[in-house]
């Protein structure tokens, strides 16, 4: 599984997330490396179409889709949580829904 | 180097989304004031949002306010533009000022650099309280530290907040470039 985790910097959020995303893999028994990649600029988030920081993708596929809207920027990303709360970075519950999407994908299911 | 302790309130006066300005002189009767710098943008300061929204609507009945403040660059940032402000305290109906610092220059001279931070003054208009609204953005069940409710509690019965300074936490203030 192709696993990136994009981040900018200036946004608190991305050492927990990465913890959660690392905690998750490892609970889910999934070892695939996981591509760390920093945005430092506007041309970085172009380039890498970074909706905000954290942001995590797996096989390609964003964590939460439909929370990605208009252009790449340098911001803080908001992720509406399984509690229907707004957060700065995405829940142990939706880091491990996507992961499990993401095998099921692979293994062809659907 | 933010506003220390002790220290006291820089005065300001600033435009609000509801059309009329509002300076920190008109606040003086408040027993307890909160200046916190805020915008629209903001992942934590959504977090937080309904939070703030419901502690000043709590404590108005005691005179406290709170009053919120965004200085960020509404060019690189147009979710936080006048307009966008404006719409959001209309949506949310927020019961605290919402205050445009279009120069940036109360920012500045607070020397806030997060969005949500909290500036908490007493009766005298003395720093007494810098940070976080609380000790857990994501889950407001989960909170165990109501860092800022209990200094406003603390203040209305005459004491000293147990905790005085926490790290604020949140997104960068957008400065112009």
């Amino acid at each position: 599984m192709k696993i990136e985790f994009l981040y900018w910097e200036d946004c608190p959020s991305h050492p927990e997330a990465l913890a959660r995303l690392r905690d998750v893999l490892r609970a889910e028994g999934v070892d695939d490396a996981v591509e760390i990649i920093r945005v430092d600029s506007q041309d970085d988030a172009d380039r890498h179409r970074f909706p905000g920081s954290p942001t995590i993708r797996f096989d390609g596929i964003d964590l939460q889709p439909e929370g990605v809207q208009g252009s790449a920027m340098l911001a803080c990303r908001t992720y509406r949580t399984e509690a229907d709360r707004l957060s700065p970075l995405p829940t142990v519950v939706m880091i491990r829904q996507a992961v499990r999407t993401a095998r099921l994908s692979r293994s062809g299911g659907s | 180097m933010p506003l220390a302790l002790r220290e006291r309130l820089l005065s300001f006066s600033l435009p609000a989304t509801d059309g009329s300005t509002v300076s920190s002189e008109q606040l003086a009767a408040a027993p307890v004031l909160g200046v916190v710098f805020w915008c629209n943008h903001c992942p934590y300061v959504k977090a937080w949002e309904d939070r703030m929204i419901a502690l000043q609507r709590e404590y108005a009945g005691r005179g406290v306010r709170f009053v919120m403040i965004s200085s960020n660059d509404p060019v690189a940032f147009p979710d936080d533009s006048f307009a966008a402000m404006q719409t959001r305290a209309r949506e949310k109906a927020y019961p605290f000022p919402y205050l445009f610092d279009e120069t940036q220059e109360v920012a500045r001279t607070f020397g806030a650099t997060r969005t949500p931070e909290v500036f908490l003054f007493d009766r005298e208009r003395v720093l007494r309280y810098h940070g976080a609204p609380d000790d857990n953005m994501e889950d407001p069940a989960a909170v165990t530290h109501r860092y800022l409710r209990d200094a406003v509690d603390a203040l209305l019965s005459g004491r000293d907040p147990v905790t005085s300074t926490t790290p604020p936490k949140g997104c960068g203030m957008k400065w112009k470039k």
